[in-house]
């Protein structure tokens, strides 16, 4: 089956996920319509057209994309020394290494000349295969505006002439670190609908993960794309117990930890020594290690927050973002009490860059709660609510502003 | 090769009563780019320092104005119209352009030619 697959896939990849792709579908289709009289020819037929869908998508991707430029090698002026670090050998340009069509597609929908939404779309449309009405529902836009979205990308592609790559060495760490924050938002935007209604949703999850693992076989050596599988898998190990039976939302505290993905979370926390090892470790090992840390922990109160603090100042360090500055703040509180953390929550206040962000009001009104100022925690609840659309989040949002305004 | 155009945006009060060092900076710092280009692989087609917005005059609809077409904090200043193989390539060279005011965009000329 592989073979006549292969005959019509013209690569043996190509092939193999084809005839997975067929055993899984069997699956489907045989359990609502019955084994058929010749399972080996249902197989053998679906296997081969879905190969065949693989290569007229190809070369429909190849007109889609309209300058697909094969780049020259650079002139020997071109002189970029290599800089260390990357998974080349002896400093050869990448993509003379791993001369692997996914990657290059990765990496070109990912440029930074796109914006950060068409690299998602277009990573969305030309690498994982979603239609157009899929990635618009995943994103709660019109279908209209996502085509026009993915068609403006392409055209700056095309106009611009970005060229169809891997990047060099030296432009490598910025280019992948790009790449990884798409797989990052992907699983993001998935990972904070409510738990079970949306199956576009979890099936965004489930793609960004399998996206990861993609880039992570055709980039072993690379301690990132290790560090960002093992966040992904340590944060989707908690997906069964995120939300209720009635999907009211539940905090880590809450969390029935034997109900938490055990092979998810070993798998994570193996990924995880690996993504540190080796020099300075970056933001997504470091994120890794943070959900490690809360992984391993048989129950919140038994969380190591004092090393977790640690971690976090290291990833602020490589990642200098308030969101960072946020989660230490509420670490901090675990630490060094509610008010050292509403000090710095203060301070990002002050600074602005978090003004839509709805975890800092309602982080600060989970510290004034516990510090029993009702009153400024209703409000800092209130300003919360009016930040998300999310309707498990409103509604625990609602529920602490009744609960701290509830007379005695 | 494609052409592309760098256009360089500053804040001009960076060089408004200027002293000799400033102008010496910049110039040293232009010359050296353009040796650059080359070297990375482009070339280096034309480019000029414009004088500054004071000295702009805009026209709209036939009404002739004083000033920028548009006031924005940092202005048009100067231009490098080169060669390069792709958009990386343009981007590495621009890198390398002088903006320490501020920054430049990089735009591909539109091809003309027929077919």
């Amino acid at each position: 089956m592989l073979a006549a697959t292969a005959r019509v896939a013209g690569d043996i990849d190509v092939a193999e996920e084809c005839v997975q792709d067929a055993y899984v579908a069997a699956l489907d289709a045989w359990s609502r319509q019955g084994v058929p009289r010749n399972p080996g020819a249902w197989l053998t037929t679906t296997a081969r057209r879905r190969a065949l869908d693989a290569l007229r998508r190809d070369r429909t991707l190849r007109a889609k994309l309209p300058l697909l430029i094969e780049p020259d090698p650079p002139q020997g002026g071109a002189g970029l020394p290599a800089a260390g670090g990357g998974s080349a050998a002896g400093g050869q340009a990448v993509d003379e290494v791993i001369p692997d069509d996914r990657l290059r597609l990765v990496f070109t929908c990912c440029h930074p000349a796109l914006a950060r939404e068409a690299q998602v779309a277009l990573t969305l449309r030309l690498v994982c295969g979603l239609t157009t009405a899929e990635i618009a529902q995943a994103f709660l836009v019109s279908e209209p505006t996502m085509a026009a979205r993915v068609t403006r990308a392409k055209k700056k592609i095309s106009a611009a002439r970005i060229a169809y790559r891997v990047p060099g060495a030296a432009e490598l760490p910025d280019r992948l670190d790009a790449v990884l924050t798409v797989v990052h938002l992907l699983y993001t935007t998935g990972h904070t609908a409510p738990g079970g209604e949306n199956l576009v949703r979890a099936d965004l999850v489930d793609r960004a993960i399998a996206l990861n693992r993609m880039i992570r076989s055709l980039m072993p050596d690379e301690r990132e794309v290790r560090g960002l599988l093992a966040l992904l898998l340590l944060t989707d190990a908690r997906r069964a117990t995120r939300a209720d039976a009635s999907g009211r939302l539940l905090l880590l505290e809450e969390q029935d930890r034997s109900r938490w993905d055990q092979d998810a979370i070993s798998e994570g926390t193996a990924l995880v020594a690996g993504a540190l090892r080796g020099g300075r470790p970056g933001r997504f090992a470091l994120q890794a290690a943070i959900a490690a840390l809360h992984a391993e922990a048989p129950s919140y109160a038994q969380t190591d927050w004092p090393q977790l603090l640690q971690l976090y100042g290291a990833l602020l360090r490589a990642w200098p973002s308030p969101v960072v500055a946020l989660n230490r703040a509420v670490v901090r509180a675990m630490v060094d009490g509610p008010e050292t953390a509403l000090a710095e929550m203060a301070e990002l206040e002050q600074d602005g860059r978090l003004a839509g962000y709805r975890y800092l009001p309602a982080a600060k009104a989970d510290l004034l709660r516990r510090l029993g100022r009702t009153t400024a925690a209703a409000q800092a609840y209130q300003d919360a609510l009016e930040l998300t659309d999310n309707t498990a989040e409103r509604d625990f949002l609602t529920r602490r502003i009744a609960e701290v305004t509830a007379p005695e | 090769m494609t052409e592309y155009v760098i256009l360089i945006y500053e804040n001009e009060d960076a060089y408004v009563n200027a002293s000799p060092e400033v102008w010496q900076t910049a110039m040293e710092a232009h010359n050296r780019f353009a040796g650059q280009v080359g070297e990375r692989g482009g070339k280096l087609v034309g480019g000029n320092a414009l004088q500054p917005t004071a000295t702009a005059t805009s026209i709209r609809d036939d009404v002739v104005t004083d000033g920028p077409f548009a006031e924005t904090k940092e202005a048009l200043g100067g231009f490098y119209l080169i060669e390069a193989r792709d958009l990386d390539h343009a981007l590495e060279i621009a890198k390398l352009c002088p903006a320490p005011y501020g920054g430049v965009e990089v735009r591909p000329v539109m091809d003309t030619s027929g077919g």
